[in-house]
């Protein structure tokens, strides 16, 4: 048995989670870590989808990436009231991380990503991007740290997120965090938080599409950039369609 | 058709539109002329719906109806088509699923039954050729990477596909070449020259009118019509500018 402390906002990896939550759900919640090894040189894809939406509130996954390996994850978040997906990926030589993460709801629904992602040997690379879209008085928020070690040469981490907010009352956080301790790395940043595009939606109005319509279309284009990285076009239309019936039902 | 009636319209508490009246009758094609601020662009938008675009007095009556009581996707299902002056980018969506959801989404407020993948895409071919686009063209993001002329160009595809009643088209000249031109001006005519359909050409340009013929010129200054007449005004305004017509 290992005692663990029960996390509080103080911490910056909980910084943006829901605190009731934090504050009263039974303590093993924050110790359920599950272990996924990926062999050198093999590729590894999971996904979570919307459909079997997170058993549990928080998620923890822990992988390792073996030299030259390939280790890929998407996932849908899209209830609530709160519902966090951490990974913890350490890359040895030459591996690649793939991330697409897509949280969408409305409420009071607090849906985070959280991922580090350590970079322990030289060459490998990461990818990461996630798209919220949130209504209501909804939170998505993407945590992404990012670590070199030092000799972790030619590293290349990418991390991008891109939030929707379709009401007033809804937001979302982004807070990437890099600590690099190797000189030849590339490491990339873009983040940006805005309404949907009110000039695209009477475009598409002004040609006759409905206003959820044209919203459907617009968010699928927006979440699409989150599964772009999946080459199995059915497994990536799967995971889109997922995701907006949700919209469907829920928004506005 | 098309009857407004002493239209005011406001933008952010700024008045626009002051008063405009215009009747277009079926079978019709009518141009709009006037400096740059006028309310042309206004006007297009007024009568599209847009958000934001107050309207303050007045009244706009097509086919019979309230235009201005319905919600511009309505407008767009009883047959009101807006060319755009800066057609918009949409990323992420293919002119194609654009299309095809917005003609099916028109038919249904219609009552008419959907169009099939394939029946639309015939469909689409035809009017591309028509404009002498290519249909790869179509495959790609709505005017995202295209040329000012090929966004004028796909605006009128876009036309043809939908097939309206009355084509309001906005500055669709400006950007294009010599021979885009013409391509674009034969394109109106096939697709809205008929005794049942009618076009309003906003445009700076007597150029166009060499290939669409108006039946009327208007003239709109400070936000109404100052002046009309036969398509010799358009030459004249060409010649002499409008502080000379206006005066
Ligand atoms: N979004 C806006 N907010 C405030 N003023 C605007 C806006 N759009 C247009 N205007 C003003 O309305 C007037 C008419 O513009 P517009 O209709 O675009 O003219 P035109 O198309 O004839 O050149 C101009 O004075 C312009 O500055
Ligand atoms: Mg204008």
């Amino acid at each position: 048995m290992t005692l663990i402390a029960r996390p509080t906002n103080r911490e910056e990896d909980w910084r943006y989670s829901d605190a009731a939550f934090l504050s009263t759900a039974p303590i093993e919640t924050f110790d359920d870590w599950r272990s996924v090894t990926v062999k050198p040189g093999a590729v590894l894809r999971e996904t979570v989808q919307a459909g079997d939406a997170a058993p549990s509130a928080v998620t923890r996954c822990r992988v390792h990436v073996g030299a030259g390996g390939r280790y890929e994850h998407f996932a849908t978040i899209v209830s609530g009231p709160y519902r966090r997906i951490e990974l913890e990926v350490t890359l040895d030589e030459g591996a690649h991380f793939e991330f697409g993460g897509v949280t969408l709801g409305g409420e009071s629904n607090v849906q985070e990503f959280v991922t580090r992602v350590i970079h322990a040997q030289p060459g490998a690379t990461s990818n990461q991007v996630v798209r919220a879209v949130q209504w209501g008085q909804s939170t998505g928020n993407f945590l992404g740290r990012i670590e070199v070690v030092r000799d972790a040469q030619k590293t290349d981490a990418a991390q991008n997120f891109r939030a929707i907010l379709l009401e007033k009352g809804a937001s979302a956080n982004t807070k990437p965090e890099l600590e690099i301790f190797a000189d030849d790395v590339k490491c990339a940043h873009g983040a940006a938080i805005g309404a949907l595009d009110q000039t695209a939606a009477f475009y598409m109005a002004a040609r006759g599409l409905p206003p959820e319509k044209a919203r459907a279309l617009l968010v699928r284009a927006f979440i699409a950039d989150a599964f772009a990285a999946i080459d199995d076009e059915t497994q990536r239309e799967t995971m889109l369609e997922d995701a907006l019936a949700h919209l469907d039902e829920s928004a506005l | 058709m098309l009857i407004i009636d002493s239209l005011h319209a406001e933008i952010d508490g700024k008045k626009i539109l002051n008063g405009l009246s215009l009747t277009v009758n079926a079978g019709e094609v009518h141009a709009i002329m006037g400096p740059n601020g006028a309310g042309k662009s206004t006007l297009a938008y007024v009568l599209g719906g847009r958000p934001g675009y107050e309207v303050t007095g007045g009244s706009v009556t097509f086919a019979g109806q309230d235009l201005l009581a319905m919600e511009p996707h309505e407008r767009a299902a009883v047959g009101l088509f807006l060319g755009f002056q800066y057609p918009v980018e949409i990323p992420g969506v293919s002119n194609v699923q654009f299309l095809r959801e917005a003609l099916n989404a028109q038919r249904i407020q219609r009552g008419e039954e959907p169009l099939t993948g394939g029946e639309f895409l015939k469909l689409a071919k035809e009017k591309a050729a028509l404009l002498r686009m290519d249909m790869e063209m179509l495959k790609r993001q709505v005017n995202v990477g295209f040329s000012g002329g090929e966004k004028k160009r796909a605006e009128m595809v876009q036309m043809g596909i939908l097939n309206p009643s009355l084509a309001i088209l906005d500055e669709t000249d400006s950007g294009l070449d010599i021979d885009a031109l013409r391509v674009v001006g034969e394109g109106i005519n096939a697709i809205m020259r008929a005794p049942d359909k009618a076009v309003v050409l906003i445009t700076h340009y007597q150029r166009l009118l060499d290939y669409v013929k108006p039946d009327q010129v208007h003239i709109l200054a400070k936000g109404r019509i100052v002046k009309s007449g036969g398509p010799e005004l358009a030459l004249e305004l060409e010649r002499e500018g409008y502080d000379e017509v206006m005066a």
